[in-house]
């Protein structure tokens, strides 16, 4: 097994013992990386440099006899939606193609403090609006299980890395399943913490009141071990919580007896490929056999989840999106008549359709005499999911659905029509209405591309969705990859 | 139809975004899809029902009134496309 294959909790293990130095695991990823790239493009920055310099240091620290974490040395690749100091961070948009940021975001910054080795930044939908990476304002990227396909999105960059093998791990955003949907598509383990758990200073915003990071990894236990550095106070974000961050790892323990698993029927209804419904139901029964308790339930609002986020999420990006002006940072249209013309054409050049349309959609949502048909209405609409989700934890400890309506689709399939390419998030999008956490893990296949199985908690919940996510890993016992041709 | 070809111009407008004919054509279409789709929630009664901007309730989120790091001129200044003098500058406006 080559060093570029293996989980953090393995690495970190043969890091202790000096069986391997962090500049082994480093040099082993960036000669994946240059093997496989060309074909994933899963980069849009890669930092070789940068992360050669962190080996280095982390191995001194080893060699010093100093006590070093589980991430020291780790290879880990960023999504070029949060900022790195001194280096360029696109969003996936022309507009900030040459962006330089003065300052390093929050989760990254405490990543760092634990020494990871960051191998780069990953593509991404242009401001993490789209389900697909290919409304990357550069390129898109490729699913490692057929080069032919999405790697779902918009955090398609980071997934897509994990999964073939050219990061140990790596953080994505998800405002309705950006996380989630392309960890299901790429065969990969993704979550989505409760909302102000991780800190958002530095995130390059979307829509503010459901924009979480969170961890892409080859397994639960990284992603307990990874949520283990991410989560904490940070009073530069004033949505983030106060809570004593638990050990996450400690809920990795195989034990799914007595635990109550509740079916939102509204999310194996229509609209789900029957074949993926298939292969979930099938992993359902990994629950049964194994002591939980599980039943179909509803929460008849989530049906207007979609309509009411598409309404939301465009209004917070319409806002958060007038920033970009070509006054203070990134693109500037050449010789400006005046103040409007340059306004207005470097916000036609720079954007790509996706982000116009997002913008134009929030900006009428909120104009005089449509906020309350839409907007005012909408947020109301948010109030029911939320009272469906409370209600149905009265009955249950953790709700269970497909990740994504289906397997990954091909390039091209769905760009010409932006609703089917948001209905990509029909399941993960009730999720970030009501804040809560959840985790998608492989659960199967259909026609050699991987399924996700989506296990959603309370607020603050983590522990439980790692303890069920972990048990399914367990006993479902799934460990196929996809097979990459080596192209150099 | 949800949206019309005028109501995508001047709402491009509002939003500073310029548009050719064509694109206007394009993006009305669209809209008009989703609008149609999002459209659904008019279904439902929510008179009595109290909006959620937030999924975490929180207060008003206070910290001391005190100078704490921040960005020096220059380095705020670096990413502008044009900028002398410790400003940013713009296409004259008076």
């Amino acid at each position: 097994m080559e060093l570029y294959q293996m989980t953090i909790h393995e690495l970190h293990e043969k890091l202790l013992n000096k069986e391997v130095s962090a500049k082994d695991v480093t040099e082993s990823v960036f000669s994946r990386i240059e093997g496989v790239e060309d074909g994933v493009k899963s980069y849009l920055t890669i930092t070789k440099e940068v992360a050669l310099e962190q080996a280095r240091q982390v191995d001194e620290k080893i060699a010093a006899g100093e006590k070093v974490g589980p991430l020291a040395g780790i290879p880990t690749a960023i999504k070029d939606v949060m900022c790195t100091q001194g280096i360029r961070t696109t969003c996936g948009s022309k507009i900030l193609d040459n962006f330089i940021p003065v300052y390093t975001s929050t989760a990254v910054q405490n990543l760092f403090d634990e020494g990871i080795v960051m191998t780069g930044k990953t593509n991404m939908d242009e401001f993490a609006m789209g389900s697909s990476t290919e409304n990357s304002g550069f390129f898109p990227t490729r699913n490692p299980w057929d080069l032919e396909r999405v790697p779902g999105g918009s955090s398609g960059g980071s997934a897509a890395a994990v999964a073939a093998d050219e990061a140990i791990f790596s953080l994505g955003s998800d405002t309705g399943g950006s996380i989630r949907q392309p960890a299901s598509l790429c065969g990969i383990v993704g979550m989505k913490p409760t909302y102000g758990l991780v800190s958002r200073y530095g995130l390059v915003a979307f829509a503010s009141s459901l924009d979480q990071i969170g961890p892409f990894t080859k397994d639960v236990t990284d992603c307990a071990i990874v949520l283990n550095h991410l989560v904490g106070h940070d009073p530069m974000d004033s949505t983030s919580v106060k809570i004593d961050r638990p050990d996450y790892t400690k809920s990795l323990v195989d034990d799914l007896k007595g635990i109550r698993i509740g079916i939102p029927k509204e999310l194996m209804a229509e609209g789900i490929d029957p074949e993926v419904k298939k292969v979930v139901e099938n992993a359902l029964e990994i629950f049964s056999k194994n002591g939980a308790l599980v039943a179909e339930t509803s929460l008849p609002n989530l049906e207007y989840g979609l309509s009411a986020y598409y309404i939301i999420a465009p209004a917070e990006a319409s806002s958060n999106l007038a920033r970009f002006d070509g006054v203070r940072y990134g693109y500037r249209v050449p010789d400006p008549d005046d103040l409007m013309d340059m306004y207005m054409r470097t916000r036609a050049e720079g954007f790509g359709d996706e982000v116009k349309r997002r913008i134009m959609l929030g900006t009428y949502a909120l104009s005089a005499g449509y906020y309350e048909a839409y907007y005012g209405k909408a947020q109301k609409v948010r109030t029911l999911i939320v009272r469906d989700f409370n209600k149905a934890f009265e009955e249950f400890d953790v709700l269970v659905s497909p990740t994504s309506p289906t397997v990954a689709f091909k390039i091209g399939e769905k760009i010409a029509n932006p609703l089917q390419m948001y209905l990509s998030d029909i399941c993960t999008i009730p999720v970030n209405l009501a804040g809560l956490p959840g985790i998608s893990v492989p659960c199967g296949t259909v026609n050699g591309l991987p399924v996700g199985l989506q296990i959603i908690g309370r607020a603050l919940g983590e522990e439980a969705i790692l303890k069920v996510a972990y048990s399914f890993e367990q006993n479902f016992g799934w460990n196929e990859k996809p097979k990459l041709e080596i192209r150099y | 139809m949800a949206i019309s070809e005028k109501e995508v111009k001047h709402v491009a407008w509002l939003a500073r975004l310029d548009l050719t004919d064509a694109e206007t054509q394009k993006f009305t279409q669209q809209l008009d899809v989703i609008l149609e789709h999002a459209g659904k929630i008019s279904e439902l009664d929510v008179k009595d029902i109290p909006p959620t901007s937030h999924a975490i309730p929180l207060k008003n989120v206070l910290r001391e009134d005190k100078v704490g790091e921040c960005l020096t001129p220059e380095a705020a200044l670096s990413n502008a496309p044009k900028g002398e003098d410790q400003a940013f500058m713009v296409p004259r406006i008076v």
